[in-house]
């Protein structure tokens, strides 16, 4: 029991809670903006998480990067970036198609239809034609290579790449919402849509930015989680709890604000990893104890909700008569 | 003269037109489940009559989740959660008792026999346990709304299944059950492999007696001071609570209404596929519930009856075109949202439909044409 509680081993579970606070972030920021700006839950994210995934493999092997077995450095930022221009079309695409109809329509009704546009895309990665419904795997693209061992914690490049990526991507997307005029519109639009689009605002636009930007964030997820994981089939459960835990980070940090999204999935990861992993070691021998992890987050979630409902970082909404 | 008080008892119907009338349904409800069992069951042979049961448990547990989604307004995405609470102690009354009492793992005894009282016991049990929970999820409504609510009833549902996975392995042998009392294997709900070998009691008479008995009570519901108190809810909670409603009050007892019928269809359901996993009662079950309750009609009766059937045969039609029925079911789904929100029915009921109206109408004209 006494080596679990070691420095190194502390440092260690930092770094992959970073790594997983990361993942959770960059996946919660899509939730966020689309329910920021039109107040609803898009369940179909999860799935344009799990296309990003199969996007880059398709990429990937298609280029032939993926057969040699040692691809070449600058393929991982190539997949990357082709990844997230094609995943933020097919989200725009969905907006377009599947949401915009539905923009007066009540809340409920698009859920659903977000809720039809996630089996749609489930079901269409399965058939054979697509993607199929075998397990694969784009870890080829990078080594899973300890950079260096300081004092017994493994800098694994993966958590290196993943918290940096997330670092930028979160940044870029703060400059964009906070600091551009594009940005300024978002907020406005989230603010009341009517007065914004009666200010000049071009609603339609606005959306599809931020659904752009949006899918082009999961599809980084989607890409880092395949890397780390077995790229599963895109109707597997795997996706849904990857998306469910990255909303529920969204909810937890205050669902639309941005901020709040960063610090809901650095929150769920640090419930997830270092509870998860220090509880399981202060008890030994009781093995059920070690699959308690989605019960802590979800416990969060609750706790969260009850407590403070808008949110770590939400404004309070006041209630009009 | 007479006192008011008076006037108003002589025109009070007596007891046993009251008595008659509240019984009337469930004699009816009865009555239907005995036909369904008996004549339509052997009628449509194996497939169908299987279909039929699926049909009648997705009738049974749309409807109860309509009493929250639709009468009450609550978004709830987390009903398998309730399921899985009734399907487990129900299953754990059935597959236990039946080793303990009778000494078999097989269904005993013949129509409403030693066995299936057994299994009607652990219904109940079912739902009462999960009307319990449903005072758990409810209680947060106290405080949330709309989306946020339905984010904490989708955590429960979770919750639930991660409890279901974590409990302790299932014996299996008749011998080694009878060692062990039946308290102690509360938590031997066989983990993440499920809980298998769940005798098959679940008939089509169970299946619709239940289903008939929510409908009932569901109509009842809508149309009584509790009902409307409850679509006060649903239409604005300010509003309500202006007008004297007791609005969590309304709300606890919509869940916990739901919750007691979701457990005896998650035992009915358990019952009917042999085994539980928790992993199929998770956050994709509730979903395909509320689809059900939307595509329906929210708050509609009838609208439900109606998706529950659409929405569990027409999928089993197009069994064959494997691959693309998912695709054309999730089309089919963005479609009607966008062509029809409010669902097939509405928040109406057949009967308050102006074509069924115009039909009565046409139908009564000619009758009287006819004498």
């Amino acid at each position: 029991m006494s080596d679990s509680f070691t420095a190194s081993d502390l440092l260690q579970t930092t770094i992959n809670f970073l790594a997983v606070g990361g993942l959770y972030a960059l996946i919660a920021l899509g939730y966020t903006l689309v329910y920021g700006i039109l107040r609803f839950i898009n369940f179909a994210h999860s799935d344009i998480v799990a296309w990003g995934g199969w996007i880059a493999l398709t990429v990937a092997s298609g280029a032939g990067w993926l057969a040699s077995g040692q691809s070449p450095a600058f393929a991982l930022p190539l997949v990357l970036l082709a990844t997230m221009a094609l995943c933020a079309a097919m989200g725009v695409t969905i907006e377009r198609l599947a949401y915009r109809p539905l923009r007066k329509a009540p809340r409920l009704n698009v859920l659903i239809t977000a809720i039809g546009v996630s089996l749609f895309l489930q079901n269409v990665g399965l058939l054979n034609k697509v993607f199929g419904n075998r397990p694969s795997t784009i870890s080829a693209l990078l080594s899973n290579d300890v950079l260096a061992t300081v004092g017994g914690v493994h800098l694994r490049l993966y958590d290196m790449l993943t918290i940096l990526l997330a670092v930028v991507l979160v940044i870029v997307l703060e400059r964009i919402v906070y600091g551009t005029r594009m940005g300024r519109a978002m907020r406005a639009v989230a603010f009341d849509e009517r007065t914004a689009a009666l200010m000049g605002v071009n609603v339609n636009i606005v959306v599809s930015v931020t659904f752009a930007l949006g899918s082009a964030l999961a599809a980084a997820g989607g890409i880092l989680f395949a890397l780390r994981n077995d790229l599963r089939m895109t109707a597997d459960t795997s996706w849904v709890l990857l998306g469910l835990k990255a909303f529920v980070a969204a909810v937890v940090g205050g669902i639309g604000n941005v901020r709040g999204a960063a610090a809901g999935a650095l929150l769920i990861a640090f419930v997830e990893v270092f509870v998860h992993r220090y509880v399981t070691a202060a008890f030994p021998d009781k093995p059920w104890v070690g699959q308690l992890q989605d019960i802590y987050v979800f416990g969060i979630l609750i706790l969260v909700l009850i407590f403070k409902p808008s949110g770590l970082l939400g404004k309070a909404t006041v209630e009009k008569v | 003269m007479k006192s008011l008080q008076d006037r108003v008892d002589r025109l009070r119907p007596g007891l046993p037109i009251t008595v008659g009338k509240s019984v009337l349904p469930f004699a009816i409800a009865i009555l239907l489940a005995f036909t369904m069992d008996k004549l339509i069951g052997p009628a449509v042979g194996a497939t169908w009559s299987k279909i039929l049961l699926d049909v009648g448990i997705a009738i049974l547990l749309a409807g109860s989740l309509n009493i929250v989604n639709g009468y009450a307004g609550q978004f709830s995405i987390g009903h398998a959660g309730f399921m899985l609470v009734g399907g487990y102690l129900a299953a754990w009354l059935t597959f236990y008792g039946s080793i303990h009492w009778f000494g078999v793992k097989t269904p005993v005894g013949g129509f409403l026999g030693n066995g299936q009282l057994l299994f009607l016991g652990g219904c109940i049990l079912g739902g009462l346990c999960a009307s319990v929970f449903g005072v758990i999820v409810g209680l947060p409504s106290l405080r949330l709304r709309g989306d946020y609510l339905a984010i904490v009833t989708l955590g429960f549902g979770e919750i639930v299944r991660v409890l279901g996975q974590i409990t302790d392995r299932q014996p299996k042998r008749i011998d080694d059950v009878k060692k062990i009392p039946m308290s102690d294997l509360l938590n031997n709900l066989g983990g993440a492999e499920g809980f298998s070998q769940i005798p098959g009691y679940t008939t089509l008479f169970f299946v619709y007696f239940f289903a008939f008995v929510l409908l009932v009570l569901a109509y009842r519901l809508k149309y009584s001071s509790k009902g409307r108190a409850l679509l006060a809810v649903r239409e604005n909670e300010i509003a309500a609570e202006a007008m004297g409603i007791d609005t969590t009050r309304a709300k606890v007892i919509a869940f916990v209404f739901s919750a007691f019928f979701a457990g005896i269809g998650g035992s009915l359901y358990a019952h009917q596929v042999g085994a539980l996993d928790p992993k199929e009662l998770g956050f994709m079950k509730s979903i395909d519930l509320v689809i059900i309750v939307v595509i329906g009609g929210m708050g509609s009766i009838t609208g439900v009856v109606i998706g529950a059937t659409i929405l569990v045969v027409l999928p089993e039609i197009f069994r064959q075109f494997a691959d693309y029925r998912m695709i054309a079911y999730a089309l089919a789904l963005i479609t009607v949202m966008i062509l029809r929100p409010q669902g097939i029915m509405g928040v109406k009921e057949l009967w308050e439909t102006s074509l069924w109206r115009k039909q009565v109408k046409a139908l009564r004209a000619k009758l009287r044409g006819g004498k």
